[in-house]
């Protein structure tokens, strides 16, 4: 019986066709196989939310994702998010204005999770981003700023 | 951690889906749960079958008695549903109150009573307001009362080859409310209480105290005999056998059944 397959995923609007073998997480895929280190693994239970990526415009962990399962699907990373000519994504730009980072660590999947409270509740409150970030861990524990930079994000792309 | 080699297939209809797990394949359906478990190596299977190609498994509608809930509906899906709201509100607040959004992006109705974990949130809610599955296997299809659906830690009543394909839920007026209690966010629930109050009486059950989810029968007795809401809380752990552990002991346990009742029963008299 095979334990691997060819793929063809889109990440961040490039296809990619590789072979994978059937175990390899989405995670492991985006790291080791397209060299996208952006997309950062925290824990091995689900619980921190950094390796947060967009699955066909979900937000989902790629540490419970299967690589396979991505097959013909289209994936954003954080290494989406800026645009072609480098300038920063609003949510990018926000967090650099508002602080909303200390070791960084974290970030790559803050930022994805705040691209999909966004996206899902655009006039958020504070609250409502707060309780929308239980998935996501900062072991610095900079919340504020985060939740000031998701805000000013939110804003921002409301008024573009 | 890396999970152990596997054989992956997609399957693109219920019949091979079914096909492949009385082959021997474990079924993934969101993966919220499996996926963690691999990469701990508590699982190891030699194959999954994917249930994420098959369209009938997703969706929610009604007939005239019941909301049929395909098996692979996400936990988003069925927070969001207001057919569900409108009639079972506990079981689109449970959802909502799975894991992060995240992981309601991506778990299922039908995996989370599949898998069968005995602090799960879904399968209380879902006994206490009566609902059942439909399952298919080899020999056809069958409907089982998710209250006989569980029969102790990740294990069911399912029959080798068996997958469940609906949730079926009983419609009428929503009067019910889930309680539960957890130390952070995305903690797994320590204990959780579901109740709904119908026309044919109090229906109540808990998750967190014992190896299964629990009808509350003693609690249920008392209120549906016309006793009061103090004199059913005080006999509410009698038949229930919390574990202790890290989370707390059996006697914490207990009060928090009594706790939680209170909360879930004042919020359902007031929807």
């Amino acid at each position: 019986m095979t334990m691997g397959q060819t793929i063809t995923v889109t990440v961040n609007g490039t296809v990619h066709t590789a072979e994978v073998e059937h175990r390899t997480l989405l995670v492991h895929f985006l790291r080791e196989q397209l060299n996208m280190t952006g997309t950062h693994i925290g824990c091995d239970t689900s619980t921190c939310g950094c390796c947060t990526v967009h699955l066909d415009g979900d937000a989902v962990l790629s540490c419970s994702t299967l690589a396979v399962q991505c097959d013909g699907r289209e994936v954003r990373t954080v290494e989406g998010l800026q645009a072609a000519d480098g300038s920063l994504h609003p949510i990018q730009q926000a967090f650099h204005e508002n602080h909303g980072l200390q070791c960084g660590f974290c970030t790559p999947g803050m930022m994805m999770a705040a691209l999909g409270i966004i996206e899902q509740q655009p006039n958020a409150t504070d609250d409502e981003i707060r309780a929308a970030l239980e998935g996501n861990l900062c072991r610095c524990t900079g919340y504020q700023n985060i939740v000031a930079s998701i805000r000013a994000a939110a804003d921002q792309m409301a008024r573009s | 951690m890396i999970p152990s080699t596997l054989a992956y297939t997609k399957a693109s209809s219920i019949d091979e889906a079914v096909a492949a797990v009385a082959a021997g394949a474990v079924p993934l359906s969101g993966g919220q749960s499996l996926m963690p478990m691999m990469r701990l190596r508590l699982a190891a299977p030699e194959a999954i079958v994917d249930l994420g190609g098959i369209p009938e498994l997703v969706g929610i509608c009604e007939d005239e008695n019941e909301i049929a809930v395909g098996a692979m509906t996400i936990h988003r899906e069925v927070a969001a549903s207001e057919l569900i709201r409108a009639h079972a509100g506990l079981v689109a607040d449970a959802a909502a109150g799975i894991g992060s959004p995240q992981v309601r992006n991506r778990g299922t109705i039908g995996g989370s009573l599949g898998h069968a974990d005995p602090h799960s949130d879904m399968p209380a809610t879902l006994i206490a307001a009566g609902a059942s599955v439909l399952v298919r296997g080899p020999n056809g299809e069958r409907r089982i009362l998710v209250e006989d659906l569980i029969t102790t830690y990740l294990t069911t009543t399912l029959e080798p080859g068996e997958i469940i394909t609906q949730v079926r839920i009983p419609k009428g007026d929503d009067h019910s409310a889930y309680a539960k209690f957890h130390r952070r966010a995305i903690d797994w629930t320590i204990v959780g209480v579901a109740i709904c109050i119908g026309d044919d009486g109090v229906r109540a059950a808990a998750t967190g105290v014992a190896d299964r989810p629990v009808r509350l029968s003693a609690f249920e007795e008392v209120l549906n005999g016309g006793g009061s809401l103090d004199d059913a809380i005080a006999r509410i752990a009698e038949g229930v056998e919390p574990h202790a552990g890290l989370d707390g002991s059996v006697e914490y346990k207990k009060h928090l059944l009594g706790v939680l009742a209170r909360q879930a029963h004042a919020e359902a008299s007031s929807r």
